[in-house]
């Protein structure tokens, strides 16, 4: 009850932060927050494959990237006369739309595009890996070399898709309005903030329950999960898709909010950076994850404005500490009491769990043991596995 | 405390080389950030005689693929602003303004390009951008000028086929390099040509005018293939060219960064070199390049530009030897170099005709405005494009061009004029028409 | 006739180059199941050693060697990007066995660490990093030992570093002032590296043009897959190795020194690394890029190959070279000229780098349909395979 109680005021002081900082921050830098904020759905995504699940995927650029491709078209169709033809085409000699820009002239299938496509992509990748049993390592590198395989597909077909390019969306037109201008903008930071918010629950129901259970002993033992009866492949195929579909609106929101989408958004490091923001904000902690893609992506930002030559020292730098010293992340670490260790060392030793304390509150058992057995291998998450 | 941070590091001389102090700064960078966010306001103490100052924003990419071209040009442009500021900066309504250059890293992505863009327009609140190398990344800054109205200068040669209202364009068009380029070899070279160029948007475009022309003046195209940007592996391409080409003839490589030190290094051991009948022209390889790739390889190659180091002028040796003193003997000037120090120039005097840096008024005034390049008198036109010398060299061993011909000045045209779909198009934004960037004759 | 010869020798060059990129790689995840992303960087390491040896060739009293250097370049690069490869593993992953998904991130930061280096190393960075490091080591050793057995020792430690971080940073500063210490060591640039005479020409055989480089490529690559299988198959320690590959405890439990085998291997499979950069330098770019644009293709190799099995690399190698050198050259519409519409088309569509590149991936992922454990499968009972 403590517990989730304690989660649920972190949640809500969150909340309380982002519903405060559009009237604190300059535009460009609320329009930065939009844009990390809907990174912070991908994140969920990750940490639903890999927090919860185990499986390390390298190729979530692949669905981020999708759904940006189907907002930008449809804001491409979107902001042209009728028999107009996006004016890159011009540029290869292309006279005709291609057939598969066609259906998103409709407002309607986009928003269905937008994770329904990834999701499905994700799930077809996912179904083909999971039935021949690959996992760990050469699902991470399989899902690798998908990527690399979109993104060639992408930046090689400039008569399809304006290859490297990319699409643009910032001179586009959406409701009577330009995309880039300043209030559409900020109608879209409160959109992004709504959709995290959904993501989030959406995400911390899946996790609990049976569903959950299963994600968890997947992660731990597949192949005790497979003896008992379970099937592991159509659990693991759904949570990918749905990490796929997620990241497909991810990337819509970020694409309406940066003003492009290129192939760049499959390249091969930043779908190792989502991974590094849900280690970072501490893995299997859902908010942890959107915490993470905030944190690290502002961060990279200011300091690249000052430093640009010492970002990739910290970034990796980051990936080192979070494996060695930080395993849980921030979230984790503070879950698994690191205030009370790091007291510790200065000699302030933390209260013990003494026995009537841990009959009226079943949570504090658990919290004392995990101080215990932090070196353990299969780490427990408490909190989320009630 | 942000600014004064900024400026202090930017614009003395003295620690704008340091790397070293800049790079091992990253343990406190993070904190240091947010304590720079934190306390945001501007400091207006102007060093010096000056009445004031003008901000300018400079994007290029600092760190990734392209940080090994787009520093040089970076370079170009900080020693142009140092130059004039020495000079006594930009003179606005009798008021002396120092221009401070405000660097955003590209990071050789071009998203990056477009957030980096927004913030030096919105948060920075700068006169001008002078930025960008790919055309990729024009590509994708154009919407956020043109979406916030806004100003850039972009000092690359690239394909045409554009001409934005806010954008200048201090590169050569396809027919100050390409055309002519083209021409010369049909001329002089052969008949059977053969074009090599990267993946994206710059080399398919000028290839696909280059094949116009081809077809107009009677030359043959035997083949064409591209390679994605920063991929090594040529052989494929070898074997196509040697297909194609089996007694020589003229190969037009419209390559981009990193892919070109294969290519050269595994044609010449392949045996297509210009002893044995091959005539290789190159658009994007410069001094810069030739000194990295290694000038052995390149040796008896042909480049088309507008400027070359070895341009005999007193203005090329000049600049040549106020580049070297500033950033090394061993560096070397460019093109892309001359035309990044050459716009900065033509802003500041933009900005002294208009009487502000207002960016609505200077890109009015600037049309029309000339300065005194490394390569020649160059004039701003119409079009927001520049009057360039056409120059055609040849590598010599020393990593150097001889310059086999000189065009003299050409007039840019934005819209192709072999491309059916822009034959007959123009764009003139000193006239008052809607259509102004691209309209029929 | 002159196309298929054409096309061997070309799939052959190309795959070579695959097998001694991959050829490490292949070592070390295969026999001790790590996935090192900084593979690639050890390579670059190997090729930048090369560009060292070679200034020191271009002039001076060797300069009469010049022609020869690649052949001091190559044990030279072996050396350091086995010294890199065994410092690596020594500090990093030695504390991440048995967590492979932890391996992978923490070397993919020891790359993008290792790339940002060489962009921005100087004699002042250099120096400052040296005394951070030497400051950081030391200070545990000259003060009391009882001040690191307190709880709160892992405070105590932290700081230190972090101390000797300051110390280091400021004394970088200082020495940066002077020009001379501030001049990066090989900067951003792209370098030159080049190759011998002998190594930039051709040789003609019939109609078939062999380029030198290659050639040499394709020995280094047989001298290497010979050495690395008889160290494997005869020494004492390529016997331990594969001891301890196939049951550690028990290898353990007989007195073979695990810690300094995992070590080993590292360093011959870095070494590896290194020897392909210092042949790729005749080939391609040196850049601080390098490593990148080789490593997904080595993972696809030692993938496709199946794990622990250098002929599975050596098949897998070759079979994508010679696959990506038909299908990115359109040879298949010389050979089939009257091919329907429909497929001529297609062969087009792919016939170009990039394309072909998609091409061959799809189909490694789609082989791996059929055969998930690779090529050639190692063969065990356990559920785990």
């Amino acid at each position: 009850m403590k517990r989730s109680l304690q989660g649920w005021i972190l949640v809500a002081a969150l909340i309380a932060v982002a519903l405060l900082l559009p009237a604190v921050l300059p535009p460009f830098r609320l329009n930065l927050l939009g844009r990390f904020l809907s990174l912070g759905i991908a994140a969920l995504g990750v940490d639903l494959i890999w927090g919860y699940t185990g499986m390390l995927s390298l190729g979530q650029g692949i669905f981020f990237a999708l759904g940006g491709y189907a907002v930008g078209m449809y804001l491409q169709l979107n902001s042209l006369t009728p028999g107009q033809l996006p004016e890159f085409f011009s540029l290869y000699g292309v006279k005709a739309l291609p057939a598969f820009w066609q259906p998103f002239t409709s407002p309607l299938f986009t928003l269905l595009a937008i994770w329904v496509i990834p999701a499905v992509i994700a799930g077809l990748l996912g179904y083909l890996v999971f039935r021949n049993r690959i996992k760990g390592v050469y699902f991470s590198i399989l899902t690798q070399a998908a990527l690399l395989v979109f993104f060639n597909f992408f930046n090689g077909q400039q008569k399809l898709i304006n290859g490297t390019n990319g699409l643009k969306t910032d001179t586009a037109q959406l409701f009577g309005m330009m995309v880039g201008h300043p209030d559409m903008q900020r109608a879209l930071y409160w959109v992004t903030l709504v959709l995290v918010l959904l993501a989030w629950l959406l995400c911390r129901q899946l996790t609990r329950g049976r569903f959950g259970d299963a994600l968890i002993a997947i992660r731990d033992d597949e192949p005790r999960l497979r003896f008992t009866g379970y099937n592991p492949t159509a659990y693991k195929t759904l949570v990918f898709a749905i990490a796929g579909g997620l990241a497909g609106i991810s990337g819509a929101l970020y694409t309406v909010q940066s003003g492009i989408v290129s192939p760049q958004y499959m390249g091969v490091a930043f779908s190792i950076e989502m991974v590094i923001w849900v280690a970072v904000g501490g893995r299997g902690t859902l908010i942890g994850a959107v915490l993470g893609a905030v944190l690290i992506n502002y961060a990279k930002s200011l300091i690249s404005e000052q430093l640009p030559e010492t970002w990739l020292f910290i970034q990796g730098g980051l990936f080192l500490l979070v494996v060695t010293a930080l395993p849980d992340g921030l979230v984790g670490w503070w879950r698994l009491g690191g205030v009370n260790h790091l007291l510790a060392m200065v000699g302030r030793a933390p209260r013990l769990a003494t026995y009537p304390d841990l009959e009226l509150d079943p949570d504090r058992l658990q919290e004392s043991q995990a101080l215990s057995t932090q070196a353990s291998e299969a780490r427990p998450q408490p909190g989320d596995t009630p | 405390m942000k600014l004064s941070s900024l400026q202090a590091r930017l614009s003395s001389p003295k620690t704008a080389g340091k790397t070293t102090l800049r790079l091992v700064g990253g343990a406190t960078a993070l904190a240091t950030a947010i304590s720079l966010v934190a306390c945001g306001g501007g400091d207006k103490s102007a060093g010096g005689n000056f009445d004031g100052e003008v901000k300018v924003g400079i994007l290029h990419s600092r760190s990734g693929t392209m940080a090994i071209s787009e520093n040089t040009v970076a370079e170009a442009e900080l020693m142009a602003i140092d130059e004039i500021n020495a000079a006594g900066g930009i003179t606005i309504d009798g008021k002396k303004l120092k221009i401070v250059p405000v660097q955003e890293d590209g990071a050789s992505d071009w998203p990056t390009f477009a957030e980096k863009a927004k913030k030096l327009i919105d948060q920075d609140q700068v006169a001008v951008v002078f930025g960008g190398w790919t055309s990729a990344s024009r590509k994708a800054m154009l919407p956020v000028f043109e979406a916030k109205d806004h100003f850039l200068f972009y000092p690359i040669q690239y394909e045409g086929q554009e001409c934005s209202k806010n954008i200048f364009y201090s590169g050569a068009t396809p027919n100050q390099q390409a055309e002519p380029a083209v021409e010369w070899l049909l001329k002089n070279k052969g008949k059977n040509f053969f074009l090599v160029g990267s993946d994206y948007v710059y080399p398919r475009t000028a290839n696909t005018i280059m094949k116009e022309q081809l077809k107009a003046q009677g030359g043959k195209l035997v083949g064409e293939d591209y390679l994605p940007l920063g991929n090594t592996e040529v052989a494929p391409i070898i074997a196509k060219i040697k297909q194609a080409l089996p007694k020589g003839g003229v190969i037009v490589n419209t390559l981009n960064g990193d892919s070109n030190v294969a290519f050269f290094k595994q044609m010449k051991a392949a045996g297509i070199t210009p002893a044995n009948g091959y005539s290789i022209m190159s658009f994007s390889i410069a001094e810069e390049e030739i000194a990295a790739i290694g000038p052995e390889y390149l040796e008896g190659t042909y480049a088309a530009w507008n400027y070359f180091q070895s341009l005999d002028t007193p203005a090329s040796k000049k600049f040549t030897a106020a580049f070297k003193a500033k950033y090394g003997d061993k560096r070397v000037t460019n093109d892309p170099a001359e035309a990044a120090y050459a716009m900065v120039y033509l802003w500041a005097k933009g900005a002294e005709k208009a009487n502000s840096v207002d960016d609505n008024k200077v890109r009015e005034a600037l049309v029309g405005v000339s300065f005194d390049a490394p390569e020649g008198t160059v004039t701003v036109q119409p079009n927001h494009h520049i009057e360039k010398l056409v120059l055609i060299g040849e590598v010599k061993k020393d990593g150097m061009f001889k310059i086999l011909e000189n065009k003299g000045f050409v007039k840019p045209v934005a819209w192709n004029q072999f491309v059916p779909e822009t034959k007959g198009y123009t764009c003139d934004w000193t006239q008052k028409r809607p259509d102004a960037g691209k309209y029929k004759l | 006739m002159d196309l298929l010869y054409d096309t061997l020798f070309n799939g052959l060059a190309i795959g070579s180059v695959l097998v001694l990129a991959a050829l490490g790689l292949a070592v070390v995840f295969g026999l001790m199941g790590v996935i090192n992303m900084a593979h690639g960087e050890l390579m670059m390491i190997g090729a930048y050693t090369t560009y060292v040896v070679q200034n020191l060739f271009k002039t001076g009293p060797l300069e009469s060697l010049f022609p020869i250097y690649i052949l001091i370049a190559i044990p030279a690069a072996f050396l350091i990007s086995g010294l890199a490869g065994l410092l690596l593993e020594k500090t990093v992953i030695r504390r991440l066995y048995g967590r492979p998904l932890e391996t992978l991130l923490a070397t993919w930061g020891v790359s993008l660490i290792l790339q940002q280096f060489v962009r921005s190393v100087s004699t002042a960075f250099f120096v400052g990093l040296l005394v951070a490091v030497a400051i950081g080591v030391i200070t545990p050793l000259v003060s009391p030992p009882a001040l690191w057995q307190k709880r709160s020792s892992p405070l105590l430690r932290t700081g230190s570093w972090v101390v000797a971080g300051a110390i280091g940073i400021g004394l970088a500063s200082a020495l940066g002032q002077v020009m001379v210490l501030d001049t990066p060591w090989f900067s951003a640039r792209n370098i030159d590296v080049t190759a011998p005479e002998w190594l930039r020409e051709s040789i003609s055989l019939g109609s078939l043009n062999m380029p030198t480089a290659r050639l040499f490529i394709i020995a280094l690559t047989a001298v290497c897959l010979l050495a690395v299988n008889r160290f494997l198959q005869k020494s004492v320690w390529g016997i331990r190795i594969r001891a301890v590959t196939q049951n550690r405890s028990m290898s353990s439990c007989l007195g073979i020194p695990t810690e300094q085998v995992d070590a080993l291997t590292f360093l011959v499979g870095s070494g590896l690394a290194g020897v392909a950069g210092a042949a790729l330098t005749l080939l391609g770019p040196v850049g601080p890029n390098l490593g990148g644009s080789y490593i997904v293709d080595c993972f696809m190799v030692v993938v496709l190959g199946g794990v622990g099995k250098l002929a599975g690399t050596l098949v897998a190698a070759l079979g994508i070279g010679v696959l990506s050198f038909v299908i990115g050259s359109g040879s298949l519409l010389v050979v089939w000229p009257t091919m329907p519409v429909a497929l001529n088309e297609l062969v087009t569509f792919f016939a170009t780098s990039s394309m072909a590149k998609v091409l061959v991936f799809a189909l490694v992922v789609l082989f791996l349909q059929i055969r998930p454990a690779g090529l050639f499968p190692q063969k065990g009972r356990m559920v785990e395979a």
